[in-house]
């Protein structure tokens, strides 16, 4: 498989009836259609607000928390989907694989990008709720995008190992859940990282920004809602080294599941 | 004809390919499974390993409609699967000259919310066809398909012989080199199917068109194929004239049908086995080897006839035809052998059943056969005589 291979003009054509068959069949027979792409995550938004902004007072201290909750959990929504969906792609298909032969990497990436349209359809939400609520956009901000690609890619090296794994051992489903919930709350969403710093715990915040998901999103945050209201991986650790640890697990995965895909693809229609 | 005199370029060559599966003993996708394989290396696993493919080459030309026959479970389908590009050979070679479009089954891919318009783009995508070069052939598939007023509608309310046809019609439109086809020939109405087979006899005689098909049905290997090849136990038992594969596949069948022998029953013991082929010629002569051994010592006679769907066509009874030495009265096991030279006949498929005779009371005290134990087909290559259970010695003039 060559590299320039990968987005020929036939696996473009094939990636695109996926991801437009799927958008199209999403939402079939729902009233509302397409807006639950984006009502669903603003009413966890709503609910997250109310039991940890409203009563339990996270972030009081901290400007624009709850748009700052609000990017988050959108981020963290496409998180799950993403490797949710990437997940189950290949068994999910199981019927096309068996019976035609296509390149399988279509198939995962289809179910990631029909994530990523998500993700794009509410952050332009989210836009909104930020410039309501006074978010003062600085030139950092056109670094969110290379932020985001970088999550999507990460989600996307996630998504091909744990789909080439699942179709192996189903196990792999009850634990990716498992560790999505604790990883939710490893993860500084709903309450600011100022918080854990606050309670005095300076390494309880260094565990928390080895993972690359939280220095991800704390940097995206940061890119739109200004450094001085976020905390980043660079004002947790004084050594520099450790800023390197969350990008080298990223690059790790990725080079992982790459090959182990690879590895895997040519036996899926046999195992599937 | 032979390949080597035959120049036409090759649109499909095999070589020795062969393909084995891991056939897990129980559901072993699951961590216990791996931990248990894992623990135990070198000793029994949890799957087993069959061999499906054990080398199979062949050539297939340019512009051939080529069958491939075999019974259940010879390797049609893994061998199909692996020139589709669906598996990968484990050892040996699969070259193709030109697009390979693959149909294991008709309609893969399709959705039943979607309208018929998009499903047929969709399934386009899968077999590899851009959306332009769908749109050249959208309006023959529908045209085919005689579907152009449904194809706004979703699919999921399209009776299952407007969904066939949607899909056959896909199959057969597409634009690639070589088509491969999984015994789908035979749906719709039967306008469709009239529809279908002239348009296969047309694909036959054209001569840039190349067709795989794997089918049971011997009578599309003769009518359509040019070449056609008998898989096996994974090997390949003979290529060539479809005629003869037709022939060989039906004398496979003949051969290994079931043969179950009531032990329980108490009786005198009687059994009856074909030693000549199975399947015939008018030239041949049918050879049946009866078996027997009688409880006690009354005198009885073995006897057979030749029985078309319940009606005796040819019966041999040795005592009315005075043969007196195939009487014999012990218990021990004898073996009476019976012969029919088949000049008579020309073509049918026929159940051989030998019976044993009580002598003195002119009872049938055993019979075996009725159950299909003992078939025999005949058929007559000779195709001037074709029709009729019987040679045909009748002659006929105008008189008047």
């Amino acid at each position: 498989m060559k590299i320039s291979n990968i987005f020929n003009r036939r696996n473009r054509i094939l990636l695109r009836e996926l991801v437009v068959t799927d958008f199209k069949l999403r939402y079939q027979g729902s009233v509302l259609g397409y807006f639950w792409s984006l009502l669903k995550p603003l009413m966890l938004f709503a609910i997250m607000y109310v039991v940890f902004v409203h009563f339990l007072r996270f972030g009081q201290d901290v400007p624009h928390f709850a748009v700052s909750l609000l990017l988050g959990l959108v981020l963290w929504t496409f998180f799950t989907e993403a490797t949710n969906q990437g997940m189950q792609a290949i068994v999910g298909r199981g019927d096309l694989i068996r019976k035609i032969n296509f390149p399988k990497y279509i198939i995962v990436i289809s179910a990631t990008v029909s994530a990523l349209i998500n993700l794009l359809l509410n952050l332009v939400v989210v836009f909104i709720f930020m410039i309501f609520d006074g978010v003062d956009f600085g030139w950092s901000a056109l670094l969110f995008p290379f932020t985001v690609l970088i999550i999507y890619v990460f989600s996307l090296g996630l998504a091909f190992l744990l789909s080439a794994v699942y179709l192996k051992y189903r196990d792999v489903a009850h634990i990716w859940e498992v560790f999505l919930q604790g990883l939710f709350y490893a993860t500084p969403i709903i309450y600011p990282l100022q918080m854990v710093m606050g309670i005095g715990s300076q390494f309880a915040a260094q565990i928390l920004m080895l993972s690359p998901i939280a220095v991800l999103f704390q940097s995206a945050r940061a890119q739109v809602v200004g450094h001085d209201n976020v905390i980043t991986a660079d004002q947790v650790f004084s050594n520099p080294l450790y800023l390197a640890i969350p990008y080298l697990i990223i690059v790790g995965v990725i080079v992982l599941a790459a090959l182990y895909f690879k590895r895997n693809q040519a036996k899926f229609a046999e195992r599937v | 004809m032979s390949d080597r005199d035959d120049n036409r370029q090759n649109a499909v060559v095999v070589t020795d390919l062969k393909k084995a599966f891991r056939l897990p003993h129980e559901n072993h996708s699951g961590l216990k499974q791996m931990i248990i394989n894992f623990t135990q290396r070198g000793r029994k696993k949890g799957y087993e390993v069959q061999q499906v493919l054990k080398g199979v080459s062949f050539e297939v030309k340019k512009g051939d409609f080529f069958g491939i026959v075999g019974r259940n479970g010879s390797g049609k389908s893994t061998l199909l699967k692996l020139l589709a590009g669906i598996y990968t050979p484990d050892s040996g070679a699969i070259r193709t000259n030109g697009s390979i479009v693959p149909f294991i089954e008709l309609g893969v891919g399709f959705n039943p919310e979607l309208t018929g318009r998009e499903n047929v783009f969709l399934n386009g995508a899968l077999l590899g066809f851009s959306r332009d070069e769908m749109k050249e052939m959208y309006n023959e598939i529908i045209e085919f398909a005689e579907l152009e007023r449904f194809m706004d509608q979703k699919l999921k309310n399209y009776s299952s012989g407007m969904q066939v046809r949607l899909a056959f019609s896909i199959a057969i439109k597409a634009q690639g080199d070589v088509l491969i086809l999984d015994e789908v020939l035979a749906v719709g109405d039967e306008a469709f199917q009239r529809k279908c087979n002239d348009y296969f006899d047309k694909i036959r005689r054209d001569k840039t068109k190349t067709v795989i098909l794997v089918t049971h049905s011997m009578e599309s290997v003769r009518k359509y194929c040019n070449r056609a090849m008998l898989l096996q136990e994974g090997r390949v038992e003979f290529i060539g004239n479809p005629d003869k594969i037709a022939d060989e596949y039906s004398g496979l069948n003949l051969l290994q049908s079931p043969k179950k022998l009531d032990v329980k029953k108490k009786g005198p013991e009687l059994s009856a086995k074909i030693t000549s082929k199975p399947l015939l010629h008018p030239t041949d002569t049918l050879e049946v080897e009866i078996r027997y051994r009688a409880l006690d010592e009354k005198p009885v006679f073995a006897k057979a006839y030749i029985d078309l769907d319940g009606q005796a066509i040819m019966a041999t009874n040795p005592m009315l035809l005075g043969w007196k030495t195939m009487v014999t009265n012990d218990t021990k096991e004898h073996v009476a052998r019976y012969t029919l030279p088949l000049n008579d006949f020309n073509k049918g498929e026929f159940k051989v059943i030998a019976l044993l005779e009580d002598v003195e009371t002119k009872v049938n005290i055993a019979s075996f056969g009725y159950e299909g134990e003992t078939v025999i087909k005949v058929e007559n290559p000779d195709k001037t005589s074709r029709g009729g259970i019987f040679i045909n010695q009748a002659t006929m003039e105008l008189k008047k």
